[in-house]
């Protein structure tokens, strides 16, 4: 290769089975995520009597609908269908399902990282917009619709555009208490829910090698919300490190040779953007959303929008906020701290650190984004600082993120909530939901509103 | 397998709303439905509906039950993928949706489903609204000249070559890849060969 070539062109290529003279290239799949959700597509290649191509590149995750307190309440027929739905396909095509009472159960994007079927190089689909979180490793990664979930089954391929390549380049240190979902917010504050439409967004900088893995998670999987269908992250050490000996990852000759070839998997140094785009870590101050749209987000010290936009008015109108009135110190009704945009180990702890020896003055749902990232939390005492400060710990699922196991948020009221989507009846029909890392979720607990989370880690480290 | 079509007549319902999203579209308690019980009821539901399920006159769908164009503003079909949200619209008889942007997945989505997601510019889209107003005029959507007429305007909008094959076509992806199994097979050899680390380790 002679031309600059960036992470995108280098996935890309090693991935494209056929070009069309329209420019729609045929991918490869490498991982194909299946979940509840999926029963069109089962359903479609049913009628045509297709088998599923590669079951062993086909997984089976229950948590959409995963009832979050699995002994307590018996769910109602409809979930427990969809579950059922969900195990005769995976059954029937002999597909590894990731059950309810598995050890390794979980949210999908947090089940595919920790099981080492997520590594980088390798094309990732899943019928769920968040499937972007998986790029955070250098991996091609994006979320399908039924169709053509039917159409990875059938054929392990998917037909896909091209996106343009943008780049967000972060640099600086983040300030105490600011974590990549304030990143994330902002950017998607300053661009719009469009801003990234149309493109595959690399995350680099200094800010962006400083993260976590769970931290890279987060900004990928919120890229989505600022309208790019993929997030990526160059691999590095932290990535290696963080694959290595997971259950699934490849071990002996075969790791060495991944190195290999994941250690190239960067961006040229002269390559080409299409859109580029710089933001500074250090001027980063926590941050939440107020309206039904995740660009409507702001720092904590704020004061909420007061022009006369129909969006601004409506969005205002219905989270029961005046215009102009400060952002801190909104009353909250109740908390979840979960999903993947925010539910692994390290949300936990930055919760757990907000929380350790404090009460939470309103109810509460902590639900860990897999039973590995539970058991974990538990060896940890995480699960006692919860408890202790009046939180709800239940088992993993998608839970409040969607609802769609029950876990619902009542109309009208206020939750602080460490999810993705702050859309109108996301949480609930005439839910309010409140976007933010899940530490200023556990600042807002401590005091019952909108909060800065910082005073509150004052001489604590997570 | 959905039919092809190259142009549309019908009657557009404006909705004057930014980032619509694919909860709005249909909320996420109805998903479990199979599919062969119609998705049309949902559409819109929450925005539609009193909480009694009782429809609200203010909604514009309510009085134009036979619309089959949508004109609605930025960022439509943004959030998550279900497909279902095209269900609705699609099972309500919504053929075309016009904005000046969409969600990604909605869009391909859309198009899997014979719905045309039309990109128009906002200056365009306010001097087709302009031109309906008050008149009960059926607007003409062209996937052969990338046009969109009512009375005298005409406006075009903008459709990659694959999605304006595709909806002409009513071309179901999965018969046409099966076409390219072969290739498929010896892009997956080379690639186990090549790169064994890319299977998972099941041996575990
Ligand atoms: S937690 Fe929420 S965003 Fe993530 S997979 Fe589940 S429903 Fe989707």
């Amino acid at each position: 290769m002679n031309r600059a070539n960036t992470l995108l062109d280098k996935l890309w290529e090693t991935h494209e089975v056929h070009r069309r003279a329209d420019g729609a290239s045929l991918l490869w799949v490498d991982r194909h995520l299946v979940h509840e959700g999926s029963h069109h597509a089962f359903a479609k290649i049913s009628e045509r009597g297709a088998p599923v191509a590669e079951p062993g590149l086909t997984f089976a995750v229950v948590d959409h609908y995963a009832p979050t307190r699995r002994a307590a309440r018996l769910p109602d027929p409809d979930i427990v269908r969809m579950i059922e739905t969900l195990r005769t396909n995976a059954a029937t095509h002999g597909l590894k399902i990731f059950d309810l009472d598995d050890p390794d159960q979980g949210i999908v994007h947090v089940v595919g990282p920790e099981q080492g079927l997520t590594l980088p190089g390798l094309l990732i689909n899943c019928g769920d917009s968040h499937t972007s979180t998986h790029g955070a490793f250098g991996t091609l990664a994006f979320g399908v619709g039924a169709t053509e979930v039917a159409h990875i089954l059938a054929t392990q391929t998917i037909w896909q555009r091209k996106p343009k390549a943008m780049r967000i380049t972060i640099d600086g240190a983040l300030g105490l208490g600011v974590s990549a979902k304030d990143i994330a917010l902002n950017w998607i504050a300053k661009l719009g829910t469009g801003g990234a439409q149309g493109h595959c967004v690399e995350y680099a900088g200094s800010t962006v090698r400083n993260l976590s893995m769970e931290g890279r998670m987060t900004l990928c999987n919120l890229t989505i919300e600022g309208g790019g269908r993929m997030g990526l992250v160059a691999p590095d050490e932290t990535t290696f490190a963080y694959v290595k000996d997971r259950p699934f990852a490849p071990r002996g000759s075969a790791w060495d040779a991944a190195i290999a070839e994941w250690a190239a998997l960067h961006s040229d140094e002269n390559a080409q953007f299409d859109k580029d785009i710089t933001l500074s870590g250090d001027d980063i101050a926590p941050t939440a959303t107020w309206g039904t749209s995740p660009e409507q987000a702001l720092p904590i010290s704020a004061n909420l929008p007061d022009d006369k936009t129909a969006a601004t008015i409506e969005a205002l109108d219905y989270m029961g906020l005046k215009p102009g009135a400060p952002l801190a110190g909104t009353q909250i009704d109740q908390a979840f701290i979960g999903s993947c945009t925010n539910g692994r180990i390290e949300d936990l702890r930055e919760a757990a650190a907000v929380l350790a020896g404090r009460k939470a003055r309103v109810p509460g749902l902590v639900s860990p984004g897999s039973a590995r990232v539970k058991t974990q939390a538990e060896q940890e005492g995480l699960d006692t600082v919860f408890k202790d400060a009046g939180l709800d710990w239940v088992s993993s699922g998608c839970s409040m993120c969607v609802g769609m196991n029950g876990d619902l948020v009542d109309p009208g009221k206020r939750c602080a909530s460490s999810t993705n989507r702050n859309f109108k009846g996301r949480q609930g029909r005439g839910a309010r939901t409140h976007l933010m890392s899940p530490a200023m979720v556990a600042a807002a607990c401590v005091t019952g509103t909108i909060t800065d989370v910082r005073p509150f880690l004052a001489g604590r480290t997570p | 397998m959905t039919r092809g079509w190259t142009e549309h007549s019908g009657r557009a319902l404006e909705l004057a709303m930014e980032n619509v999203d694919t909860d709005q579209i249909i909320p996420a308690r109805f998903m479990s439905t199979p599919r062969s019980e119609g998705y049309a009821k949902y559409l819109f539901h929450d925005l539609r509906r009193d909480a009694d399920g009782a429809l609200l006159s203010t909604f514009p769908l309510n009085d134009h039950a036979d619309a089959t164009i949508l004109i609605t503003q930025r960022n439509f079909g943004t959030g998550s993928s279900r497909e279902a949200a095209v269900y609705a619209l699609a099972d309500a008889g919504f053929r075309v949706i016009i904005a000046p942007s969409f969600g990604d997945i909605f869009a391909g989505n859309a198009v899997n489903n014979g719905v045309l997601p039309a990109t128009v510019n906002e200056a365009d889209i306010d001097a087709l609204t302009a031109s309906m107003a008050g008149q009960n005029a059926d607007l003409i959507v062209s996937l052969e000249t990338l046009t969109i007429s009512c009375n005298s305007v005409r406006v075009p909008f903008a459709l990659s070559d694959t999605w304006s094959l595709k909806l002409k076509n009513g071309w179901d992806d999965i018969d046409l890849t099966l076409q390219h199994t072969p290739e498929i097979q010896r892009f997956k050899e080379a690639r186990r060969e090549e790169r064994p680390w890319a299977w998972p380790d099941v041996a575990r």
